[in-house]
């Protein structure tokens, strides 16, 4: 692990990595996008609104998935204080924040024709609404000004607790009643159509592809902004 | 022997967890079934029906829905038992007999019927065309 947490290691990897999972990323999604909103079927309940599936169920995949290595991120931050750890928690959360927001958009648009409602406090709902909350809460402790370190430590911390809700959210369905239906998808097998399976699982490789592109831009700017911080603190050390 | 600082702090961040998930498996187990967002049929037969306003989910029994002028009536059944409900108002699209159903609003104490005055239609994990459908339900009648 300490070889990937040297930064010009890492610079070197991401330089080639960004291209490459941002392009691939993109013609999956398009592919993805296409297929799902053009050449699927429609539902034989849902009629056409099964459509939003397509961008629903990878930004939740990408809303908790994001979660996840955001707080195995601050874990390696907490224990042995990579810089690089930090720089990519910091990275992830604005991204896994956007992906949540948008399963909640989605999934409330999918709602209203399909339930007849656009939001209700059962449990799978409120729990992915905690789950933005907790990506709030981490942006702003991370951004706050304090002592160098001490606010870092503790958005690192706030990270970790909050990964209690992620067992929360994906077993909500099956743990209580909710009106949010079960997992379509199971390791024993699928209750979704093949045409439909298609297009979803392009949307879930190309969104998460450009997750990582996301990410990896994000660190490489705030990398080369730490650079340019040094050499001008330098500069007028130089010049005093 | 002295443990390095980071082997402390991982020791420290790995009981911190531990201790967080017990805490959470606490918090599980006594909340419990208060977190549910609908009772089935089979909660409420057999106990004194509750007063205040709930939520009643399940399945619209196949042949049940009846219209009467605006007021539909049908019975909700979770394969166990079952409990009629009437409501009021405009139906989701959605809702139809066989489908997944969650009716808000009480029990009439004189009938015993479920009064909603909300209803919401429940979507199940299937998804397939049209088509698909059509062909799984001549299969199925075949069967029969």
């Amino acid at each position: 692990m300490h070889r990937f947490a040297n930064p010009a290691r890492f610079l070197r990897i991401a330089r080639v990595a960004t291209p490459l999972t941002l392009w691939i990323g993109l013609a999956l999604t398009v592919a993805g996008l296409y297929i799902g909103l053009f050449a699927s079927p429609p539902d034989y309940q849902q009629g056409e609104s099964v459509r939003i599936m397509y961008v629903h169920v990878p930004a939740a995949w990408l809303g908790s998935g994001g979660y996840l290595s955001l707080a195995i991120a601050s874990a390696v931050a907490l224990i042995w204080r990579h810089p690089l750890a930090t720089i990519a928690a910091r990275a992830i959360a604005p991204a896994g924040a956007a992906f949540t927001a948008i399963c909640l958009v989605s999934g409330s648009l999918w709602g209203k024709p399909t339930w007849g409602t656009y939001w209700v406090w059962d449990a799978r709902l409120t729990s992915m609404l905690v789950l933005l909350f907790l990506y709030l809460g981490y942006l702003a402790l991370s951004a706050s000004e304090g002592e160098r370190g001490e606010e870092r430590r503790a958005a690192s911390i706030l990270a970790l607790v909050g990964v209690i809700n992620l067992p929360i959210i994906k077993y909500s369905v099956e743990w209580w009643n909710t009106l949010h239906q079960g997992p379509s998808i199971k390791l024993t097998g699928s209750a979704i159509d093949g045409h439909m399976l298609l297009p979803l699982f392009l949307c879930l490789g190309g969104f998460t592809l450009l997750f990582a592109a996301i990410v990896l831009m994000r660190m490489r700017a705030m990398l080369a902004e730490q650079r340019v911080e040094a050499r001008s603190r330098r500069l007028a050390e130089a010049l005093a | 022997m002295k443990l390095k600082a980071k082997h402390q702090r991982l020791t420290l961040v790995v009981g911190a967890m531990i201790a967080l998930g017990g805490a959470g498996a606490l918090a599980f187990s006594t909340l419990g079934s208060k977190a549910t967002y609908f009772y089935a049929p089979s909660d409420l037969v057999g106990k004194a029906p509750p007063t205040e306003a709930i939520r009643l989910g399940g399945m619209v029994e196949k042949g049940t829905l009846k219209k009467d002028g605006s007021t539909v009536h049908f019975i909700v059944t979770d394969n166990a038992r079952t409990w009629p409900v009437a409501y009021t108002g405009i139906l989701p699209d959605l809702f139809r007999e066989g489908q997944g159903v969650i009716a808000e609003g009480k029990i009439d104490p004189a009938s015993g019927v479920f009064t909603a005055d909300t209803i919401l239609a429940k979507h199940d994990e299937k998804y397939m065309p049209p088509e698909v459908a059509g062909a799984l339900h001549k299969v199925a009648g075949k069967v029969e």
